[in-house]
């Protein structure tokens, strides 16, 4: 198990360490700032704080000393003049996805936001550039819509360790997409998934991905939480397959993590439906299927059974090892040392959690 | 010269922010002469499109601008051009 946790939250940056058996709390930066995502670039253990300033716009800082101190890197920025719709002109609203990219290309990142576009950068994140073809993508204007945020948004970015120009991301709502060539060119990749809330379900684009990632130990092997379901491909996204429990609590929700040893074994965590958004029936539980989803079974060995109204957003499920972690929207960070069997609390009182990462 | 005075929450970002008279004729020429004295100001008052940010008001002269977008509102060279946020959030 990786030995941090490293959290975005709604009042700043928090990162716990585990030692001598305890979580304890290492660094808080930017209290009282919503942090959108945290995360650790495992090449550099550089850290990034993605940031939405209520009043002041997105910005973007990176610590090369665990928090301890920050450098302001200059945001994500539209061009002038790209334009959401027709005379609606575009501006970073929300950094909703970031990712490294490689050990190929050490200078490369990756950040999705609101409202549909994808950066790059190619300096180690001194600068990123709006990547024009996804931008000017035939179906984004007519056929990307908001979900979860009032425009498109691109929330995960899946880099290939295999061969990194190769990149999975999804958009909620549009669905997902794949490169080849670092950003270039785009595929579609939504046959199989279902779009219910469409008046055409089985449209082009206007899926709603929740979350989107790859096995870690088999990178072919994605899987997806929907908002119309659970979703696993065999196939790097060419066919995806729903793979929700039939009559059980694994069916709607926001995150998804797969284990690092084992493409089979995942975990989700469960909500009420999409018209009330709470834990089912006030009781917190974790799904893990152990067998690609063919079957299911929940865990709640230490999580609350009554009163409880949590849930889980799209980042804040991750796991390390034989270790679990998940934040929820009302501020409780669980763990769990042994692939979701027993969970413990490691702290009730957080802000809304954003993001968590299991890091170095 | 007008004078530009700053709400007090900027100073979390930027600590050495004080009131200070400007050149500028404009509220670009404006900005860019804060950007040089603080870096990287304008883009916490401004989008990356050159309009006001949604939660941030300037006022000139105690009155409140009414182009948002171009920042075309008038000033003269004694006006008061104070730049302050929404009092909104939770």
């Amino acid at each position: 198990m990786k030995s941090t946790l490293l959290l975005g939250t709604r009042k700043g940056l928090i990162a716990y360490h585990f030692n001598n058996g305890a979580w304890s709390a290492e660094n808080t930066s930017f209290e009282g700032i919503p942090v959108s995502i945290a995360y650790a670039d495992e090449r550099t253990g550089a850290w990034w704080a993605c940031q939405d300033h209520g009043h002041w716009g997105v910005k973007l800082h990176r610590s090369a000393d665990r928090g301890k101190t920050w450098e302001e890197i200059t945001a994500p920025a539209y061009p002038k003049g790209a334009e959401l719709k027709d005379g609606a002109p575009a501006t970073t609203r929300y950094i909703w996805a970031m990712a490294h990219g490689g050990k190929k290309f050490p200078q490369r990142l990756w950040l999705g936001t609101d409202p549909g576009g994808l950066f790059i950068s190619e300096d180690g994140g001194n600068s990123f550039e709006l990547v024009e073809s996804l931008w000017n993508h035939p179906t984004r204007k007519e056929g990307w819509f908001g979900g979860g945020r009032d425009q498109p948004g691109i929330h995960s970015i899946v880099v290939d360790p295999r061969d990194e120009n190769h990149v999975h991301i999804a958009i909620s709502c549009a669905g997902v997409f794949e490169t080849f060539d670092a950003g270039k060119t785009w595929d579609i990749r939504n046959k199989g998934m279902k779009a219910e809330f469409l008046p055409n379900p089985d449209a082009e684009t206007g899926y709603d991905p929740h979350i989107l990632v790859a096995a870690p130990s088999s990178h072919d092997i994605l899987w997806q939480q929907n908002h119309c379901g659970i979703y696993r491909s065999p196939d790097a996204g060419k066919n995806w397959t729903e793979i929700s429990e039939n009559g059980g609590p694994a069916y709607f929700g926001f995150a998804i993590a797969v284990a690092e040893d084992n493409a089979d074994q995942a975990w989700v965590a469960p909500a009420s439906s999409d018209m009330t958004r709470t834990a089912i029936k006030g009781s917190l539980c974790i799904c893990r299927t152990d067998d690609g989803g063919k079957t299911w079974k929940t865990q709640r060995n230490g999580l609350p059974q009554q009163n409880c109204f949590d849930i889980v957003y799209r980042h804040c499920l991750a796991s390390s090892g034989d270790a679990v972690a998940f934040g929820t929207t009302t501020g409780n960070l669980f763990f769990s040392p042994d692939r979701g069997d027993n969970w413990q609390t490691v702290n009730n009182y957080l802000p809304m959690v954003y993001s968590v990462q299991f890091t170095d | 010269m007008p004078t530009i005075k700053f709400t007090y929450a900027l100073k979390r970002f930027f600590p050495e922010l004080k009131a200070i008279p400007a050149a500028g004729k404009s509220f670009p020429e404006i900005f860019t002469e804060l950007d040089q004295q603080y870096p990287g100001i304008s883009s916490y008052i401004l989008d990356e499109q050159g309009s006001l940010r949604k939660h941030v008001n300037i006022f000139i002269d105690g009155k409140m601008i009414t182009d948002r977008k171009q920042l075309s509102d008038a000033f003269t060279s004694g006006s008061e051009i104070y730049i302050m946020q929404a009092l909104s959030g939770g």
